[in-house]
This record gives structure tokens, C-alpha cells and sequence, in this order.
């Protein structure tokens, strides 16, 4: 079986764990197995690897489906949680996945003592913009102008650039895609997970159910869409000047 | 094939006689217990203890020291390397021990040996960092979200700083639970003699590849991560493999029930209480005490036979569970019951729960209690 396809990733799945548990049309499930289609192209044991994951959504992508070690932890913690074990057991991979709610927000102080204590784990963010499973309020990533049930006027306050605070905080490895752009975002947690130190990847995940029908943007496919038109590489953004960049969202590698 | 359990290990610190710090002795107490991990966060007046393993714990193989960027990730951090084998701990101090209690929730509901050392300093809030408290009982016994059992000691002696950590490890891995070991400023930065033993006895958890690790006995056992038995532990309410059951009436049920009864069942074997100077049958008074003021109340029982009362000093070793036992037979053969506390009155109320006519001294203002001030009380009240 070819490393990387459906049906070779398919055994790194608990077959109890299905059906999952995602809305359908949300992007955690492309994001869930491009994770998977990263490990197996690296030709990573699942043995040996380590998810752990906090409260939301974006903590449900390991817990329970992978089939490997997971540590589903408290609200915010799980770079914590990641961090004790990694430095005890430095034999085992750990991957922290969460969403922005989780990674951003309530736990944003470990995300950038992370960054700066450069310890070889790799923090993957399903960053949605909103918190989908408490039902579509505000988080740290929504943009500005964003509906949602506790910004009903629109969002107010301007979203972090995950990426670029990563950066600023000293993460030895950056990068950003949306679930739309899956080659590189396969390419680029392949290249996280390889990466000897702190590495962070964005994964931009569309959520229909609680933000996308909020503001005008409708279908699953429209999401996507969205994220097709909106993403330009950091070699285009170059190009282009500050008025052209302002609704558009810069995806690539920023540190490697 | 199931292992773990008891050993006799030799001691780390050299046998014989020390002069040790109270912080200092629980931080070496923890080393002679095989401490593979201590993460922590500095706070007044638990910080010597982290810095003692800062010191110590980088020069023993295979063990590890950080400190993390708050209370939160200091016990996150040794929950997760405890799953990962270690024998883990954290220390700190009443605001730090707070900010560590939604944790302590989830080291409960995934039965994860862990131990939290909370050196009580006078609150709430900030208040005096380097004044003495014991105000942190409660906080100790309730403190997480939820219904559940806890174990808590409350060494009154710089020996039993570095005895009772080793107790608290072998608690906490014998019964898969987190153990808060009580201190309070007074102990934490006392100065006194310490020995140390030739070996020490640890008990380490118990190992049955394939088993589950979260049900079908009262105490599973506990699989580390990297042994390919693909864990899923979550704080959310689980099954025995640790599936998710979120909306399950009955796995809620059994699990609380579990947890707390793992506990509740073990309460002779968990529970110490120390009885003193209670010679004769009947008492005039009987102290009941823990910590610094146990040191207190035992020279005051003193002075008081001195001058010719019954008195005795019902001591309490283990905070929690409560002592209901010990309290229910002694304090019958007392006229009058007396619990002093650095605090209003928190022991007391558990006391009371037993013996409602006992009384409380309290003082609150951040002073440890003295043994002339008990022997007042006693004479005010009983003579």
C-alpha cells in the first residue's frame, strides 16, 4: 500500500472510534487525516508517538480515533501536559493538536512558553476562528467583523496572526495552510514533525455549522472556496501591496 | 503477569544525622522515593523545595527537573510525565495551590499518581507570603470541581517533611491518586535534626500489559505511555479502556463511585493519628492538632500535666480522609475537647461534626500559635 493514502491510513484509526464525531462539511476531518498521511509517509510508527489534546472540538481529532497513545487533558494545557511527558520519556513523539480556543486562548501562555523553551514537540492548531463545540462564540482568530453568537454585531477586536506570534515567541519551525490547501499541509507537518525542536503548524479548518452560516459563507464547498481565494503564498504576498494584502490570509513556511 | 508493589530501595541521602530546612527534607523526601520528575513555579514558601531539586535532581539519572511558566503547567507538566513513568511532584503555596486545582480534578478522574505539596502561608489571596497558615484545609479537601476523595498529610516536624513525602509517593502510587502533603510555613522553613534510614520503602505501581487501565478492579493498574497500549485518557468520564462516555448514566455512576470508594474502603490503612501523653483513662482535656500546631499543643499538654491536669494530644498525622474513627474513641474520655488551628476553625467543624460541644482556638493573624496561649485557653475554659 502507498504510504500516505486512504487506504494505508486507515489502520492508524481505532475502527470503534468511527462514526467521528465532526459536523459534516467541517475541516477537521481532512485536517485528522492529514496528520495521519504525514506519519505514515515519514514512515512513523504509531507505537511510538504521543497526541495530546485539550478541551474542544480540535481535541477530539486524536481522542479517541488515533491509534496510538493520547492524553486528553483540561482546557488549554495540553502543550503543559506534552511538555512533562516529552522531557521525561524523550524517546516518545509528541503532537499536541488543538483548536484556536484551546491553543490561542485559554491556553495561549503555554503556546508561546513553548515557542521560547524550543523542546522538540510539534503543536498542530485546527484554527477555525470560532468555538464550535460550545456553539459559535468569539475566539482570539475571528476576524475582525466575524458574527458570532456573543459578537452578534460583529467582531470588534482584531484576531492574532497565529503564525506570525509563534514567530515573535521563537517557534524553530512556522507554517501556515488552510484544510483547501492539503498537499502543503501534509508537506508541512511532514516537515514539523521532523523538525528537531518547537514546531507549529496553523491549519486553517473551515466550520460551516457555527461560523460559516453566521456570515454569508454558506456551504462546506464555499468555505473552501474562501480559503482558495483568500490564501496567497508568502512569494506572492511579496508582490503585493499593503491595500491588496488586507483581506487576503499569507500561507507558507515562515520559519523552517 | 502483573508487577509492582512494595521494595526496599537504598536511601539517596547518607545515612545518619542532618540539619535540614523543613522544604528541604520534603524535596530530599522525594528523592529517597525515586521522584523521577518535579515541575514547579516559584512561590513563597514552597520555593526552596524547587530549589533543592534544581540542585539535586539534574545529577540523578534519569531524572528531571523544570520549572514551568505557572501553577497551571507545573502540574500539567507532572501529570504528564507521570503517565509517561514517572513518579511525579509539585510544590507551592496557597494562590499557586488554587490556580493547580482544575487540575487536581483531572489527576483524580484519571486515577494519576501525582504529589502536590502545598506549603500554607496566611491568605486569602496574596496576604503574608512568609507568615504561617493553616487556612488551606478545606481548599485541600474540596477545592476541584465535583465529588471525590482525597488523601492529605500534615507532617508537624522537619523528619516527617522528608517521612511523610516518601509516605505521600507510596500513597499516591499504591492507590492511583494524587496526594497533597499540608505543609504550613512554620514547617517549611524550620531548621532540625533529620535521620535519615539506611533504605527506604517505596511502593510502585502495579504493571499487567493488556489490563484496563481505568476499571474492573478498585485499583488498576497503570501502563506508561510508549509501551504500545494505545492509552486514551481523558478527564471526561470514561469506561475501563478509557473510551469517552459523556451521556452515560450509568458509566458516571460507577466511575465517581470507584474513585471515591478506592479511597473510602482503604480508610484503616490510610488514616494515622497519633495519641500522647493521654496516660489515664479519663482526660481533663484532649488537644486535637496537625501541623505546626501540634508542636504547640504537645508542649502545652505538657505544662498542663505539669501542673497537674489529664491532658493529652490527639494528633492528627492524615488530614484526609478525616480521622472520625480515632476522634469518636478518644475524645469520650475527655471533659473538654480543644482544637487549636492557624485558621477559624476548619478542623474544628469536622471535629464538631463528632463532638459538638469542642471548642476552637484560632489565630489568624499570620503568628504560629504559642503553647502558653493553648494553656491559657485550656485553663480559661476548663478550670
Amino acid at each position: 500500500m502507498k504510504p500516505g493514502t486512504t487506504s494505508s491510513i486507515k489502520r492508524m484509526i481505532r475502527p470503534e472510534a468511527f462514526a467521528t464525531p465532526f459536523c459534516p462539511g467541517c475541516g477537521h476531518g481532512i485536517l485528522m487525516g492529514a496528520i495521519l498521511r504525514a506519519i505514515d509517509e515519514l514512515g512513523w510508527s504509531m507505537q511510538e508517538m504521543l497526541f495530546v489534546s485539550g478541551i474542544g472540538c480540535g481535541g477530539w481529532i486524536p481522542s479517541p480515533h488515533y491509534a496510538a497513545d493520547t492524553l486528553h487533558v483540561t482546557h488549554g494545557r495540553p502543550i503543559a501536559f506534552a511538555t512533562g511527558a516529552k522531557l521525561y520519556n524523550p524517546r516518545l513523539k509528541v503532537v499536541v493538536i488543538g483548536g484556536d480556543g484551546d491553543i490561542a486562548s485559554i491556553g495561549g501562555n503555554h503556546l508561546i512558553h513553548g515557542a521560547r523553551r524550543n523542546i522538540n514537540l510539534t503543536v498542530i492548531c485546527a484554527n477555525n476562528g470560532i468555538y464550535g463545540m460550545t456553539g459559535g462564540q468569539v475566539t482570539p482568530t475571528t476576524p475582525q467583523g466575524g458574527r458570532t453568537v456573543t459578537t452578534p454585531d460583529g467582531n470588534q477586536e482584531r484576531p492574532f496572526d497565529l503564525s506570525q506570534l509563534l514567530v515573535a515567541a521563537g517557534a524553530s519551525y512556522v507554517a501556515r495552510y488552510s484544510v483547501y490547501h492539503v498537499r502543503q499541509l501534509v508537506r508541512a507537518i511532514k516537515a514539523a514533525l521532523e523538525h528537531p525542536g518547537f514546531s507549529f503548524v496553523e491549519a486553517l479548518t473551515s466550520c460551516p455549522v457555527q461560523y460559516g452560516r453566521r456570515n454569508d459563507l454558506g456551504t462546506p464547498v464555499a468555505m473552501l472556496e474562501y480559503y482558495r481565494e483568500a490564501c496567497v503564498t508568502i512569494a506572492r504576498a511579496r508582490t503585493m501591496t499593503q491595500e491588496q494584502l488586507r483581506d487576503k490570509i499569507i500561507i507558507g513556511e515562515f520559519v523552517s | 503477569m502483573t508487577s509492582g508493589g512494595w521494595q526496599t530501595v537504598p536511601s539517596v541521602l547518607k545515612p545518619g544525622r542532618h540539619f535540614m530546612q523543613g522544604d528541604e527534607a520534603c524535596a530530599e523526601g522525594a528523592i529517597a522515593a525515586g521522584c523521577g520528575f518535579f515541575a514547579g513555579y516559584p512561590i513563597t514558601p514552597a520555593t526552596e523545595i524547587m530549589e533543592h531539586m534544581a540542585r539535586r535532581l539534574p545529577s540523578l539519572p534519569g531524572r528531571v527537573f523544570a520549572q514551568m511558566e505557572d501553577e497551571l503547567a507545573s502540574i500539567g507538566a507532572a501529570i504528564g510525565a507521570s503517565w509517561a513513568g514517572a513518579r511525579a511532584m509539585t510544590a507551592t503555596s496557597g494562590p499557586g495551590f488554587s490556580l493547580m486545582l482544575e487540575n487536581l480534578g483531572y489527576a483524580i478522574m484519571t486515577e494519576t499518581p501525582l504529589v502536590i505539596v502545598d506549603i500554607q502561608r496566611a491568605g486569602p489571596s496574596t496576604g503574608q507570603a512568609t507568615r504561617p497558615s493553616q487556612g488551606d484545609v478545606m481548599q485541600a479537601r474540596w477545592g476541584a470541581g465535583g465529588d471525590y476523595e482525597i488523601i492529605a498529610l500534615a507532617p508537624w516536624s522537619v523528619q516527617e517533611m522528608y517521612s511523610e513525602t516518601v509516605h505521600a509517593f507510596n500513597l499516591a502510587e499504591r492507590f492511583r491518586v494524587p496526594v497533597i502533603l499540608l505543609g504550613d510555613e512554620g514547617i517549611g522553613h524550620l531548621r532540625e535534626k533529620l535521620v535519615v534510614e539506611g533504605e527506604t520503602k517505596v511502593y510502585t505501581r502495579l504493571k499487567a500489559p493488556g489490563a484496563a487501565p481505568f476499571g474492573e478492579r478498585e485499583v488498576p493498574p497503570m501502563p506508561s505511555f510508549g509501551e504500545g497500549e494505545q492509552l486514551l485518557v481523558t478527564g471526561s468520564t470514561h469506561d475501563a479502556r478509557g473510551y469517552r462516555r459523556t451521556s452515560e448514566r450509568a458509566a458516571q455512576a460507577e466511575l465517581v463511585e470507584r474513585l471515591a470508594g478506592k479511597i473510602a474502603a482503604h480508610r484503616q490503612e490510610i488514616v494515622r493519628t497519633e495519641l500522647s501523653l493521654a496516660d489515664e483513662e479519663e482526660l481533663d482535656v484532649l488537644l486535637i492538632a496537625f501541623g505546626f500546631s501540634a508542636r504547640s499543643a504537645y508542649r502545652a499538654a505538657q505544662e498542663l500535666r505539669h501542673e497537674g491536669q489529664r491532658a493529652g494530644l490527639l494528633r492528627l498525622c492524615t488530614l484526609w480522609p478525616f480521622a472520625e474513627e480515632a476522634v469518636r474513641a478518644v475524645a469520650p474520655r475527655a471533659q473538654h475537647v480543644l482544637v487549636p488551628e492557624m485558621n477559624r476553625g476548619q478542623v474544628l467543624r469536622e471535629v464538631q461534626r463528632l463532638v459538638p460541644e469542642a471548642r476552637g482556638y484560632h489565630r489568624t493573624d499570620g503568628e504560629v500559635i504559642t503553647p502558653d496561649e493553648i494553656v491559657s485557653a485550656v485553663k480559661a475554659w476548663c478550670v
